[in-house]
């Protein structure tokens, strides 16, 4: 059982505050689909309102085809995964599985049969006659997630259900949540605002800032092409480098020219790109290091981040402008060089004061 | 080399000395002049006199002399005491009729309380405020309520046209009247418990249980009342210790009428010890009474934690 959900201009105030602003969203069934966003950007409260644990102000919600909008949480046929658990204190996990189907008459060896089972996708069934208080993290989150199963819903939603985890469990979570998605064929909607989580899970990612939807499309998509500055900056680690840049737009494609005369040629098409203010984008992976005098620009070496698998460069130009570069993992490169900064104009983007983005044409 | 030098320096101030490192759990014994004001004060008017009471209770005593050693006596003429005995059954009475109500329109005032209203928070200060008065303004109250003919309970029969149960007079109605006073004087606090218990269930809980289908009594049945069982104990056994002691209500009720009917245990050791002058014997009943709390208490509270263990 799975579901498409239509979400369409559905708005949502908290006092005098709008935390959601008008937002449409359609999700296809079967889909995993992220919002991603900063705190406070409505992703959870957007989430809430599709649980029915918070009221829609405007719009509408239907998940297949049916309004539900005005349906009590449990009349919606959706599960839900808390950042917190939830599971219910003085229960055994069984019975924080088997509560939601007794409320609404299961019959007993149904329930039975669907604990077995989602204790054994799970690898938990060591666990059911344990309380909550006697679990790890990592078990309770399984709970968390067996109780949703058990309940084979229309949709799952998870809110931020890996952020309680350490780093290794919440790699692992991960990995296991992409299985279960696979196995179980079921729409997922999932809140987060780690970008790796987002990348790594999500068929279609939902970047939301300020009660809005900034950009829906696949991570590569949204890495690649960010529609606007914000979801630039958002996603990605390091974060894309930005310089204020006058651009020339007499040939085919954009010159860029910095506060410093740096001229770097890019590969974004002249004739869409309006007159104002523009700001030059490119990721710390598309700038290279060259030797001194070789690249676009020369810059200073002030921090060096070694990752293992490459080294974060980050210079300091004549002006004052921080650059990241990437080198490779074994860099040479050293705090206090001046180096080569060499822009990869093919991988470069363009965004103006309203945030609207240009990228490169399309190889 | 650079390691020699480290351990040249730090054993330098007393070579073969081992300087033990301070430890920050240590007893610090200055610090117990912080509590010495409590202790005293903790030790001459409780644990002294306990003591002395058990002391009291084994010789012939009066105000003007403790006279010789009387091993159980005092104790064998307080259980051959018919005034005693009825107080003790009046005293198990009174419990039984205030402690469950006390605890169940506490739990039931603080649900329906339990929100975020103005009309709850105005609400919540109203039930709350006759624990504050003192047991004279209380039982000033309640015979106003309770006068035959004229008061308010009789007035308000009287738009029916009935005649008011006599509450102060009637033998098998004055118990009850002296415990819907001392409900109604005393009910504040399990709400006021109740209520900070209910603020402690996550909020997420009750969202969990939403989006599984629970209905109201559901949610009260498997999430709310298993939440604040610690509490309903802690409640039971507060009540249980306090309304053990019940005194001023029934002294300035019925004063014990009629025909001891409504003689607490507190009321007995009173007249006995202050009334009659035997000391010895009251406090004989007075150790009873600490028994019997000791008791209620210890078993509410075993019976309901096994009970918790096996769920």
């Amino acid at each position: 059982m799975t579901a498409n959900i239509e979400i369409r201009n559905v708005s949502k105030q908290f006092g005098a505050m709008t935390v959601l602003d008008d937002l449409s969203l359609s999700i296809k069934a079967r889909e995993f689909i992220v919002f991603l966003g900063p705190s406070g950007c409505g992703k959870s409260t957007l989430l809430r309102m599709i649980a029915g644990l918070e009221t829609v102000d405007g719009g509408e919600i239907a998940i297949n085809g049916e309004r539900i909008d005005h349906l009590p949480p449990g009349k919606r046929g959706i599960a839900m995964v808390f950042q917190s658990y939830a599971l219910y204190p003085h229960m055994t996990v069984r019975d924080n599985m088997a509560f939601g189907l007794d409320n609404i008459g299961v019959a007993r060896d149904v329930i039975d049969a669907r604990i077995a089972e989602a204790a054994r996708i799970l690898e938990m069934p060591h666990l059911l006659e344990r309380k909550p208080g006697q679990l790890s993290g990592g078990q309770r989150q399984r709970v968390a997630i067996g109780r949703a199963i058990v309940k084979e819903p229309k949709a799952f939603l998870f809110d931020e259900p890996l952020s309680n985890l350490d780093a290794a469990l919440r790699t692992r979570t991960r990995i296991e949540l992409a299985q279960l998605h696979q196995r179980l064929q079921s729409t997922m909607i999932f809140v987060t605002h780690d970008q790796v989580e987002a990348m790594t899970l999500a068929d279609r990612i939902v970047v939301m800032n300020n009660r809005r939807i900034e950009q829906i499309g696949s991570p590569m998509e949204i890495y690649e092409r960010p529609a606007t500055k914000f979801v630039a900056g958002f996603v990605g680690a390091p974060a894309m480098n930005f310089v204020d840049v006058a651009i020339d737009r007499s040939g085919d494609v954009i010159t860029v020219t910095f506060a410093d005369s740096t001229v770097i040629p890019t590969d974004i098409a002249s004739n869409q790109v309006v007159d104002g203010a523009h700001t030059f984008g490119v990721r710390a992976e598309d700038v290279r290091i060259a030797p001194t005098g070789q690249g676009n620009v020369d810059g200073k070496v002030d921090v060096l981040e070694r990752l293992g698998e490459r080294t974060l460069v980050y210079t300091r130009l004549s002006d004052g402008q921080i650059i990241v570069a990437s080198d490779a993992g074994n860099s040479r490169v050293a705090v206090g060089d001046t180096v080569g900064l060499a822009f990869d104009g093919r991988k470069s983007h363009l965004f103006n004061e309203t945030g609207r983005a240009w990228h490169a044409r399309r190889a | 080399m650079a390691d020699q030098l480290t351990i040249r320096e730090t054993a330098a101030p007393a070579v073969g000395v081992r300087v033990p490192s301070a430890n920050i759990y240590a007893p610090q014994w200055r610090n117990f002049v912080f509590v010495a004001p409590f202790l005293f004060f903790f030790t001459t008017l409780l644990i002294f006199p306990l003591f002395w009471g058990m002391w009291l209770s084994v010789h012939k005593a009066d105000t003007f002399s403790t006279g010789r050693f009387v091993g159980l006596d005092n104790y064998v003429r307080l259980f051959h005491d018919k005034v005693f005995l009825q107080s003790v059954w009046n005293t198990f009475y009174f419990v039984l009729l205030t402690v469950p109500t006390l605890a169940l329109i506490g739990l039931f005032l603080a649900l329906c309380l339990n929100r975020r209203t103005r009309t709850a928070a105005v609400l919540r200060t109203l039930f709350f405020s006759s624990s504050v008065l003192s047991v004279t303004i209380v039982t000033l109250i309640w015979r106003i309520v309770y006068i035959p003919n004229v008061g308010l309970l009789s007035t308000i029969y009287g738009w029916f046209g009935a005649t008011a149960p006599a509450f102060i007079s009637d033998p098998s109605l004055a118990m009850i009247g002296i415990a819907i006073a001392t409900i109604w004087w005393c009910i504040g606090l399990p709400m006021m418990l109740f209520l900070s218990a209910l603020q402690q269930i996550p909020q997420d809980i009750y969202e969990a249980a939403a989006l599984d289908n629970a209905n109201r009594w559901q949610t009260l049945r498997s999430i709310t009342l298993p939440s604040i069982k610690r509490t309903f104990i802690l409640v039971i056994i507060i009540q249980i210790v306090l309304q053990f002691q019940l005194f001023g209500q029934a002294w300035l009720m019925t004063r014990g009428g009629p025909n001891n009917l409504t003689k607490p245990i507190v009321l007995y050791i009173y007249d006995t010890a202050f009334r009659r002058w035997d000391l010895g014997m009251g406090a004989a009943a007075s150790e009873m009474l600490f028994v019997l709390i000791l008791i209620a208490a210890m078993a509410q509270y075993l019976v309901t934690r096994n009970k918790g263990d096996q769920a």
